[in-house]
């Protein structure tokens, strides 16, 4: 026979341990809350002690599919690593945009670091520019090389002298598993970081890709992240936009 | 005796090797028959499925169903116009890329479909690999088995842009690296349905729409069919 008091203290304790299981819940949700809303509000800029210059973006659009230079002002560090981060962190900043015409979630934090390296000889790089879009078989003009390389922003020609490099972008995973998957989109995505990283960083002529610092199969189930992308060969749909 | 073991042996051999020829002579004399029809085969391929879903539609519907969907419609379509298919899955199975493109390399198919379903962008889209075209090697490496088949992956895309285009579809051809096509060996081409619009940019028609799935099908296997006459 269990005596009264004993009973009574068990049912307490019971009750007592539930309350603090539900106080611990809510807490535990409120910090969870607390830290999407951080990570939303988090500085997207690139730091402001760097000068502020013009870059060129390629900037991607799924209604028709097409790539467009725009150009922006941004500070931009001199460092070319932490250049190569802040135009994209500003590219991804436009695609998590509301209105964005390429909507991607995520934003600048996306982008977790970018390794400049020498280029190697691979043979069997892709294309980044693989597409040569025609809509309703209406072939659209591309621009020349020439007036790519040298859209307003861009270093000049002696800059584009030099070895040429390997670009490899480290994204987060939270960026890859939130992308719109289809094999357009994510095309254009990849298209558009190639070629914004050759429109700042000339030297930049291949790019890979890594997420959370891992090789992954494909961005959200179609574009082959495993390849290296040849970033010289991305000609914007039209001309810049200034 | 080992001598005229020898010479024993020579004979019945002589004797067999006369039979021989008295009894194909006839044969040699006939006309050669017609040689036989290089067979026809499409390999149709559902992407996703199982465990990978692909995209995620309204009303939480998923890419996999679509594909599959659009598979089973385009089989019927050609099976019924006796051309011989051969489907990667028929059911919500996971298959992995690798394994597709072993099955689309045994088929020893003259056309490869990869059907795939997403909610943006508009129209149809085609895409042939972005591998430089290369010759043939007798030893291809796996991830660029299909450089030597670009150029008539490419053509493959022209015919079914045009079919799609004579259905009334909005199509954009384009170049991609996509794992399972880029390691095939057949003409090989991406088919992605994404919405319907008008000129206004309103959507008509989803790609989950039975109807919009149906005209989607019956100009892919109009294209096939004239990709058959092609190929031949």
């Amino acid at each position: 026979m269990i005596p009264r008091h004993q009973k009574i203290l068990f049912a307490f304790l019971l009750l007592a341990s539930l309350a603090m299981s539900a106080a611990l819940w809510h807490l535990r949700q409120r910090a969870h809350e607390r830290l999407l809303a951080g990570q939303n509000s988090a500085p997207t800029s690139a730091p402001d002690v760097a000068p502020t210059e013009q870059a060129a973006l390629l900037v991607a659009n799924d209604s028709d599919g097409s790539i467009l230079t725009q150009m922006h002002s941004l500070p931009l560090p001199a460092d070319p690593g932490a250049r190569a981060r802040a135009v994209l962190g500003k590219l991804l900043d436009l695609y998590a945009a509301p209105d964005a015409a390429h909507p991607v979630p995520g934003g600048a934090t996306s982008v977790t670091q970018v390794f400049l390296l020498p280029a190697p000889e691979i043979p069997g790089a892709v294309p980044a520019a693989g597409k040569s879009k025609i809509k309703d078989s209406k072939a659209v003009t591309n621009l020349p090389r020439e007036s790519f390389a040298r859209t307003p922003g861009t270093p000049s020609q002696d800059a584009l002298q030099g070895s040429p490099q390997l670009a490899v972008v480290n994204l987060t995973r939270s960026f890859a598993d939130n992308h719109p998957s289809g094999i357009e989109t994510e095309l254009l995505t990849v298209q558009s970081i190639c070629g914004t990283l050759h429109a700042t960083l000339p030297r930049v002529t291949q790019v890979r890709f890594l997420v959370n610092g891992l090789q992954r199969a494909t961005l959200a189930g179609h574009a082959d992240l495993t390849r290296t992308y040849l970033a010289g060969n991305v000609i914007p749909s039209d001309g810049a936009q200034p | 005796m080992p001598a005229r073991r020898t010479i024993w042996n020579l004979l019945v051999a002589g004797s067999a090797t006369l039979a021989a020829l008295a009894t194909t002579a006839p044969l040699l004399a006939q006309p050669a028959p017609p040689a036989p029809q290089a067979r026809f085969v499409v390999v149709l391929d559902a992407a996703h499925g199982g465990d990978d879903t692909g995209g995620r539609f309204a009303n939480n519907q998923l890419e996999k169903s679509f594909t599959l969907a659009i598979s089973v419609r385009l089989r019927s379509l050609l099976a019924a116009r006796g051309i011989q298919v051969v489907t990667t899955r028929d059911s919500d199975t996971t298959v992995e890329s690798n394994k597709r493109a072993e099955i689309a390399n045994h088929a020893q198919a003259l056309a490869c479909l990869s059907l795939h379903a997403t909610q943006s962008g508009s129209g149809i889209y085609l895409f042939a690999s972005s591998l430089t075209p290369a010759a043939p090697t007798r030893f291809p490496a796996w991830k660029t088995a299909q450089a030597a088949w670009v150029t008539r992956s490419l053509k493959l895309e022209g015919v079914l842009n045009s079919a799609l285009l004579n259905a009334g579809m909005s199509v954009t051809l384009g170049r991609a690296s996509l794992p399972a096509l880029d390691s095939t060996t057949c003409p090989a081409v991406a088919v992605e349905i994404a919405p319907e619009q008008n000129a206004n940019h309103e959507t008509t028609a989803e790609p989950n729409d039975k109807n919009y799935q149906a005209r989607v099908a019956a100009a892919l296997s109009a294209a096939l069919l004239e990709w058959r006459t092609e190929a031949r």
